[in-house]
């Protein structure tokens, strides 16, 4: 079925459909009306789960980590400053293996204060140990809110699902709802690996010695270092997981695609714009306007940005001739943090395009069809490849 | 039906309902047969009363570009004294459409090149039995005339699928009297 709705509430209703047993959120700003609907959801007994108000973005992802920890699945949603506020939290989740869900409604930070849209406060929390995924529309949104559940479970590593503040989180448009059964079919219950029971009382993530050490039972337990190791080797894991889900999805739904990286006329294109978000989709509609133009150029959306997928990347653009990364972020004092990661993921390839950096559309700046055009026709030809730093889009000074 | 993205700008005050107007709207697009439909409010800080608006884009295939419109094909103006107060037709394409509740004549208004359609929806809304100011659903019934994009029976459907009830036939009711009393000037 069809609706018309917006992106919070595609979220929404992908939790709904999820069954996420518990839900903790901050409500004022910079939260956004996802988790209104969640509450009344749940307050027309709609949804069967645990709403809990809090008084911090702190606390929610607080109360998502002990709730996680006795086996619930559980989910949470915030936004730019909030999403700060509870970093010494999205860190520890990670740490705890936690597989939470939660949405982040990307917007800019402060100071100054801004409400509106660009991808520093996800890109910002990089290294938490979260899997990022990135969202073009509704379909994605929702369908990706059901595949995180899948994803975070499996590999029991906490998942954001990021969408473009306003632009996505706000706008209306119609897609499809997943069928309620086909939805069980796909998520089965949730059944942790462990789980916090009062009957049988446990101590979680004590204080872990540098070295290994044996454990009250006598068997060696792993040290700090081992811990963080298993982490960082299940979230490169997870890249192949992630693929397995999106595969078991589009049998079930009949809907899918590369988990990566989602295409547009790149295969017979010299040149490839790579951005994260609905970016990619305007991007379109201006690869096909330079397409009329002769310019050889299309367009990839960067569908998970940790793990990141350096091979992916690598196979993708290997042989091309320029590889043009537009960001909404900046690493302050260097460059996008994106493009770093995508240069570093092409530095062992043979025949590497040269790589170029926009930075655009901080704080909502409105990113103008008329100005990517230009970037693209600027860029799209042998000997653009020049500027190291960054470039901005936009800019009135 | 049309395949190119046509893209309608609806203003009105913080409170007035532009954006379920619009909302409707795009759902009767929908269901005629629009695959693609992007309604975006304006992005910011809404207060009651304020002058705001709700950008429509709407095409035959899926939309992807969601930037705010600058050249829109019809405005739709929820309160004439609007007018007053914003450049209601800044960028509209020539012989564009500007629909207005307003108890004037097409003809007492100035936009050079663009085709104007008024109805007196908050007289006619007030008659069929809504409250005081409530314009949304009228207004959607001028639109529904003077664009000849949708039929008034898809609008209508729409209107009581928004609204639970007898709201839902009373508004409908008022968008179909509004459709009928509306008057479309030439360019």
């Amino acid at each position: 079925m069809h609706i018309i709705e917006s992106g919070n509430v595609a979220a929404a209703l992908g939790v709904q459909l999820a069954e996420a047993a518990v839900i903790a959120a901050y409500p004022i700003t910079p939260q956004t009306p996802l988790t209104e609907k969640l509450s009344e959801l749940v307050d027309a007994g709609e949804m069967k789960a645990q709403y809990i108000p809090v008084e911090s973005e702190h606390s929610a992802l607080a109360v998502c980590i002990a709730a996680s920890s006795t086996g619930s699945r559980t989910f949470t949603a915030t936004s730019a400053n909030g999403l700060l506020y509870m970093t010494e939290q999205l860190n520890w989740a990670a740490g705890a293996r936690l597989p939470i869900v939660m949405c982040v409604v990307n917007r800019g930070i402060g100071a100054p204060w801004t409400v509106w849209n660009d991808h520093q406060d996800a890109v910002s929390q990089r290294d938490t140990g979260w899997i990022q995924l990135y969202a073009c529309d509704h379909q994605q949104i929702v369908d990706s809110v059901i595949k995180a559940f899948a994803l975070a479970e499996t590999v029991s590593i906490p998942v954001m699902v990021c969408y473009d503040g306003y632009i996505l989180s706000h706008t209306y448009m119609p897609f499809e709802l997943p069928d309620p059964e086909q939805v069980r079919t796909f998520l089965p219950d949730f059944s942790p690996q462990y789980a916090l029971d009062p009957l049988c009382p446990k101590n979680l993530n004590t204080v872990t010695l540098p070295d290994i050490r044996p454990d009250i039972r006598n068997e060696t337990a792993p040290g700090y270092m081992e811990i963080r190791h298993n982490l960082h080797t299940d979230m490169r894991k997870s890249l192949g997981i992630l693929e397995d889900i999106e595969k078991r999805f589009e049998t079930v739904f009949g809907r899918g695609g590369d988990p990566f990286i989602e295409p547009y006329r790149t295969d017979d294109a010299q040149y490839v714009a790579i951005c994260m978000g609905s970016l990619s989709y305007h991007l379109r509609d201006v690869i096909d306007k330079l397409r009329e133009e002769g310019v050889s150029v299309g367009v990839a959306g960067l569908r998970v940005y940790r793990p990141f997928p350096d091979k992916a990347v690598a196979e993708a653009f290997s042989g091309k001739k320029g590889l043009i990364v537009f960001e909404k972020a900046l690493s302050y004092g260097y460059q996008g943090a994106m493009f770093a990661d995508i240069k570093a993921a092409l530095y062992g390839c043979s025949d590497r395009p040269f790589v170029k950096n926009y930075i655009l559309g901080l704080g909502g700046r409105e990113i103008k069809t008329t100005e990517l055009a230009g970037a693209l026709r600027d860029s799209c030809h042998p000997g653009s490849e020049s500027a190291d730093a960054s470039e901005w889009i936009g800019l009135k000074m | 039906m049309r395949y190119d993205i046509i893209e309608t700008r609806w203003h009105g005050r913080g409170g007035q309902g532009a954006i379920t107007a619009a909302k409707i709207v795009a759902e009767a697009a929908f269901r005629t047969g629009y695959s693609g439909v992007v309604m975006a409010p304006t992005f910011g800080t809404e207060r009651r009363g304020a002058p705001v608006f709700t950008s429509l884009k709407f095409a035959g295939t899926k939309i992807y570009d969601l930037s705010p419109i600058t050249e829109p094909d019809m405005v739709i103006v929820l309160d004439h004294l609007l007018i007053e107060e914003v450049d209601v037709a800044a960028g509209l394409k020539p012989g564009g459409l500007i629909v207005i509740n307003s108890p004037k004549a097409p003809e007492a208004y100035s936009f050079p090149g663009m085709r104007v359609a008024t109805a007196d929806v908050t007289n006619i809304a007030l008659t069929g039995g809504l409250p005081p100011g409530i314009v949304n659903t009228g207004i959607i019934g001028a639109f529904g005339k003077a664009a000849g994009l949708m039929t008034i029976d898809s609008l209508c459907e729409a209107i009581e699928a928004e609204f639970a009830g007898k709201n839902g036939r009373k508004n409908a009711d008022v968008a179909r009297t509004t459709y009928e009393h509306t008057r479309v000037g030439d360019v």
